[in-house]
């Protein structure tokens, strides 16, 4: 276990009083091995002329992305947003604020890209890339989530989050990569998902779940996999194959599709809805992983495309997957015309398997026993991905409530966490972003310090018990930091472990009792 | 990087892992389990037993709750939770018990 002290709570809410220059500044993830990187198109290590490269590398991003200029260009430094970011707020480190972050990069922009930088650099303070300089961008913009919470509160709506992928992006390119996400992208583009699960473990992984769900509600619920001509494509986080309590939202799903009684399945060659391309900026890398999931909709013959409980993926299919691959409107390749004549329109493409379970809520066809959930008091994290990057349902802000919707349906006891750690203003987990790794655990346990505080209070103030997400990296996340501040590890659970918990199936064991009960 | 198994020094990765899966021993895992301050015993035995043997036929590491429920089933059902897991492994049983088991680290949101 590393050095380090977890943070005390503070008076909440607070600021940190003092700040301590460099507190963070050891924290650097592992390198990227040669393999790593070339698998996704990269240079396996740290190419001679790299500051040359990096800087080539810049001027492009520059040139194609006009909102990355603006950033550079926009900030007055009026403050806003110095205070906002979980990282700075549990460490202190003033490079941990969002305008210190961007500055990095911001430094560097200068000098090779404006007027006053290259003949007055100290006057602008720009700065020549040198390797200190690197290995700062290197530290410091893996101690970024992309959450976008500072951009909320910046008044010109500069995102830290897209500087960060830039950064990661440019490091990338000149053979600097970071080794969890590369290496997991790796195998997401041979196995097919970011465990390394092979088919046949998946196929076997999967039949035991069903087994369990069968035993506790009597029914021959399945989890189909590589199921031809079934109606639904299921794209979940692979952690819902293998984690704790990632595969207990599995099993909720395989429930409230079972009680729909329609005809879904997953498949074996895109068996992950995650897509760490977005983190490190890469969108060669993400188009490559999207049109995995556009063959794996052609072959199988689906109508719809459900996605489940996963943050970034979420906006990565929201946002991305229109233009990359052609699912949802856009994408003008012959197989992303093909997938759309396929596609059922009168669904949303893609759709959130919160929204495809609160329509059937809607719609009054599934029964709950709440009382199942009466031992809970529940109170529900907000995914930055989910909350600031995409939508839920058809209306601003439908993203906040129908999870929620679903959490009340399937609990008596409900609570708030405060309202400005919530919503779009919620904090991250602190794992995000490419951060949910052992060697920066460091930073993902003071980066959830404000989390854990607005936890806390409500824990102490309205007993809670439980906390319920919707993303795989806030699940792991939270699993592995809740002990750190003397909170239970199963405190975290999926939001759709709720519903299948409650949830009443016709015909179930739950029915029979719950009839029974009510005569 | 590397670890000293009775004199002969087996490759590992930045964390410890060890790069050859046939690299791995009885002895090995005992050294490994050192370094994550683990006393091997019977009980720890069973687990290590069942995810090389898991890992043979699937080439990956099993789901916790696959170990759960295959422990339980061979141990006895009050063997059979993560409870009982990570009193074993305290790291957490897929990433630590991984590692004395010479398996590479499971990778991605866990």
């Amino acid at each position: 276990m590393a050095d380090f002290q977890t943070p005390e709570f503070r008076q909440y809410p607070a600021i940190p009083n003092e700040l301590v220059e460099g507190a963070t500044a050891h924290l650097s993830p592992f390198v990227a091995k040669p393999n790593h990187q070339e698998q996704l198109g990269f240079p396996g290590e740290l190419v001679d002329n790299w500051e040359e490269k990096a800087i080539e590398k810049m001027g492009d991003l520059l040139s194609k992305y006009r909102s990355l200029r603006v950033y550079m260009d926009a900030c007055v430094k009026c403050g806003s947003c110095t205070d906002k970011c979980h990282y700075f707020q549990g460490t202190s480190d003033p490079k941990n604020m969002p305008v210190a972050r961007q500055d990095l990069m911001r430094s560097v922009y200068r000098r090779y890209f404006t007027f006053a930088g290259k003949y007055f650099p100290k006057l602008v303070g720009a700065r020549d890339l040198t390797r200190e300089v690197l290995d700062e961008w290197y530290s410091y913009f893996h101690q970024c989530s992309q959450c976008r919470r500072c951009s909320v509160f910046c008044p010109y709506g500069i995102d830290t989050a897209e500087i960060s992928m830039a950064a990661r992006e440019i490091m990338d390119s000149i053979g600097y990569g970071q080794k969890y996400c590369n290496e997991i992208l790796g195998k997401l583009q041979t196995i097919g998902n970011n465990l390394g699960l092979p088919g046949k473990a998946l196929k076997a992984t999967l039949e035991e779940f069903a087994e369990e769900i069968e035993e506790d509600t009597g029914l021959p619920v399945k989890i189909p996999l590589d199921q031809k001509g079934a109606d639904i494509l299921l794209i979940t986080p692979s952690a819902d194959f293998f984690a704790e309590p990632h595969i207990d939202g599995l099993m909720g799903y395989a429930k409230v599709f079972h009680e729909a009684g329609v005809s879904w399945t997953l498949s074996s060659y895109a068996s992950e809805a995650a897509n760490f391309s977005m983190f490190i900026g890469s969108y060669s890398n993400m188009k490559v992983v999207a049109e995995r999931i556009r063959k794996a909709a052609l072959d199988l013959g689906v109508k719809r495309i459900v996605v489940g409980e996963c943050g970034h993926a979420w906006r990565v299919a929201y946002s991305f997957w229109n233009s990359v691959a052609g699912i949802g409107s856009g994408g003008d390749d012959p197989y992303a015309q093909q997938l759309q004549k396929q596609l059922d329109h009168s669904y949303p493409i893609p759709q959130h398997i919160c929204e495809f379970t609160h329509d059937l809520l809607e719609k009054g066809q599934l029964r709950f026993d709440k009382s199942v959930n009466d031992s809970r008091t529940v109170t529900f994290h907000d995914s930055c991905n989910v909350a600031r990057g995409t939508r839920m349902g058809n209306y601003p802000g439908g993203q906040f409530d129908i999870p929620r919707a679903l959490i009340k349906a399937s609990c008596n006891h409900y609570v708030e966490m405060d309202q400005d750690s919530i919503k779009e203003k919620t904090y991250c987990c602190g794992g995000g972003g490419g951060l949910l790794t052992d060697d920066l655990m460091e930073i993902r346990v003071k980066g959830a310090l404000p989390r854990m505080e607005a936890l806390d209070e409500v824990v102490k103030d309205h007993g809670v018990t439980n906390l319920a997400a919707i993303c795989a990296i806030c699940k792991a996340q939270f699993a592995k930091i809740l002990p750190y501040y003397k909170f239970p590890m199963d405190m975290i659970v999926s939001t759709h472990q709720l519903v299948g918990e409650a949830l009443v199936m016709k015909g179930s064991i739950q029915e029979k009792d719950l009839d029974e009960e009510e005569g | 990087m590397g670890i000293n198994v009775g004199g002969t020094e087996l490759e590992t990765d930045e964390e410890g892992y060890l790069l050859n899966l046939n690299d791995w021993t009885r002895d090995a895992a005992e050294e490994l389990a050192k370094s994550e301050s683990i006393e091997m015993t019977e009980s720890h035995w069973e687990v290590i037993d069942f995810l090389r043997e898991y890992y043979d036929e699937y080439q990956i590491a099993p789901a916790v709750r696959v170990l759960t429920k295959a422990i339980g089933k061979k141990l006895g059902k009050e063997k059979g939770n993560s409870k009982y897991l990570y009193e074993l492994f305290p790291y957490g049983p897929a990433k630590q018990a991984c590692k004395v088991a010479g398996l590479p680290k499971p990778t991605g949101c866990i």
